[in-house]
């Protein structure tokens, strides 16, 4: 599995109140949730977001209110993939429980920026900045976590148990 | 090597002897909690389960409290949304408006949550239960469906640092003004995938009230969970909430932790997180040195600070005196049993003529969800737990984290204060 676009990139601590606002949360659709992705941090994403495109971001990516809005927003924004130092645990799991793939990587998040055209081989966890023609390598899962992305989500898992 | 009190609550949970940090491992739940905003995700993913209903009726609570009493018509159909699952499934813990409160008031109260258990809630506050010797974390929906449709969830098992709390806090100074500053010296991601445990002979001087304060906001630091020992106070509050057996769990002597830090209540101040981040911590001290920090609104309530203690706190700062002309002081009780016990104490009299609001139970403000919205570029000294951007309104707001003791005396004069300066 591979995702590959163009990098959108934030800084730390990338809490779940910008990445989907709660004026929105009366609404649990994905594609609704999708337009008001990003809003509150950076108010053109939407309109500039392609299908396939990739987030960047420094530490702590995905902090606070546990709402899976979040990266279900991302996800139907189009993202395929979110890079960061570190992420918010309660985020971690729900990216994986829904199937958004995220990479933990440090050097990548110091060596990717805005606009950068960015590769990630999911199987080998390498991940190649195209434009500026470096790679990084990023933390593989547990191979308990990998029996849930590759169900795409805990849902599979749990009924193909 | 010895296991911390989080580790022996989870390895009792997954049938093992033994569990060490980093493993993973499938643990039996005792609680799963959702509320209107979480709760309907997490009812869709459940019916794509292959399973036949929720795995226990009496060990899941729902409770409708971030947009109730519906704010519109779209938080509406969410919240006909739980009921609707509640009442299929037989719900024995679903609370409707009238009986609700904030979730995290309203369980330890409903007596639900006990020493020993392992908790889930989809809502990031789940922590709070930490105080009453409960592992207890916060998820998200789908974690939730799973946990009502198995009665299991998969955890990491975290590391922890050990807060050792020793002295006695000054007068102004409560539960909330530890846990700030604990976040303003570690950082929001300074307890990132760990546990908090707060321990020390200081616990004894923390109220029941300020513990739910300080374990709940252990996410503000990126914590997993925040967990106290179970003393003599903490055994006074279940003997009056519940009837529930429970086991009561310490951490072996020999426990390792990643780190330590000894912390001298005696020697906290009032302490206020500027604006965009918990971790933007200032003593109150620091705070006369700066230029007056003129504001238009407080809130007093949240699962943080919602509890009786607090609004008995900022009552006794009001009491007599007047919200400053031209400010908005809202005051939420956060359950129904406080807000009738506020009643019976006189302290929903002392708001009134203060010149305060005092709303129904609702997490409302917190989130930005309604009941006290920040135009532009206004300010909020708030009890609430999180002053991150357009978090309460408008992305040009500010949020100022703090105790009701500050929050009441910052509506009294109009800019950050402390009741002392009264």
């Amino acid at each position: 599995m591979n995702a590959k676009g163009t990098v959108f990139k934030y800084g730390d601590n990338v809490d779940t109140d910008v990445i989907i606002p709660a004026r929105y949360l009366n609404s649990s659709d994905p594609a609704e949730l999708a337009t008001h992705c990003m809003e509150d941090i950076d108010a053109g994403f939407i309109k500039k977001v392609q299908k396939g495109d990739i987030i960047v971001a420094n530490k702590n990516f995905g902090c606070g209110s546990s709402r899976e809005h979040a990266p279900i927003a991302i996800k139907a924004a189009g993202v395929s993939c979110v890079i960061a130092e570190t992420f918010a645990r309660i985020f971690y799991r729900n990216a994986i429980n829904i199937g958004l793939p995220i990479i933990e990587c440090p050097e990548a998040a110091q060596g990717i920026e805005s606009g950068d055209e960015v590769e990630v081989d999911f199987d080998s966890g390498i991940i190649t900045n195209v434009t500026k023609g470096t790679s990084f390598k990023g933390q593989a899962f547990p191979p308990f976590m990998q029996k849930i992305i590759a169900a795409e989500g805990l849902v599979n898992y749990i009924n193909s148990k | 090597m010895g296991m911390t009190m989080t580790q022996k609550i989870l390895a009792a949970a997954a049938g093992l002897d033994k569990v060490e940090a980093g493993q993973l491992i499938e643990a039996k739940l005792d609680l799963v909690l959702g509320n209107d905003i979480t709760s309907p995700v997490a009812i869709k993913e459940m019916d794509k389960m292959k399973v036949n209903g929720v795995f226990d009726k009496d060990k899941i609570a729902l409770v409708p409290d971030h947009f109730v009493p519906n704010k519109d018509i779209k938080s509406a159909e969410h919240c006909k949304c739980v009921r609707e699952f509640a009442r299929k499934n037989e719900i024995t813990n679903y609370f409707e408006v009238g009986e609700m409160g904030i979730e995290h008031a309203l369980l330890p109260e409903k007596g639900l949550t006990v020493p020993g258990d392992v908790i889930i809630g989809a809502d990031s506050h789940t922590c709070t239960y930490g105080a009453l010797g409960a592992f207890s974390t916060g998820v998200g929906s789908t974690d939730m469906a799973a946990g009502m449709a198995t009665g299991e969830a998969w955890f990491k098992v975290p590391s922890a640092i050990r807060f050792n709390l020793i002295g006695k806090p000054d007068k102004w100074v409560s539960g909330k003004d530890v846990i700030l500053h604990i976040i303003g010296m570690i950082g929001v991601d300074g307890a990132l995938y760990k546990s908090m445990e707060f321990v020390g002979e200081g616990i004894k001087n923390l109220t029941m009230d300020d513990r739910f304060t300080i374990a709940n906001m252990a996410i503000e630091a990126g914590g997993k969970n925040g967990i106290f020992p179970v003393d003599d106070i903490a055994v006074a509050y279940l003997k009056e909430h519940t009837t529930r057996p429970y086991k009561i769990y310490e951490a072996d002597p020999d426990a390792v932790y990643d780190e330590e830090y000894t912390i001298d209540l005696s020697t906290l101040r009032p302490t206020v997180s500027f604006p965009h981040l918990p971790e933007n911590t200032h003593t109150i001290d620091e705070i006369h040195e700066m230029d007056d920090i003129r504001i238009d609104q407080v809130v007093i309530g949240s699962c943080t600070n919602g509890r009786i203690d607090d609004l008995r706190v900022a009552a006794e700062v009001l009491k007599d005196r007047h919200v400053a002309k031209g400010m908005r002081c809202i005051v939420i009780p956060a359950t129904q049993k406080i807000y009738m016990q506020a009643m019976e104490e006189g302290l929903l009299k002392t708001f009134i003529e203060a010149g305060a609001v005092v709303s129904t139970p609702t997490c409302g403000p917190c989130l930005g969800g309604y009941m006290g919205i920040l135009a532009e570029g206004e300010r909020c000294v708030s009890t609430t737990n999180r002053n991150f951007v357009g978090r309460m309104g408008h992305i040009s707001s500010e949020i100022y984290l703090a105790s009701p003791a500050v929050a009441a005396a910052s509506a009294v004069t109009g800019k950050i204060s402390c009741p002392c300066e009264l």
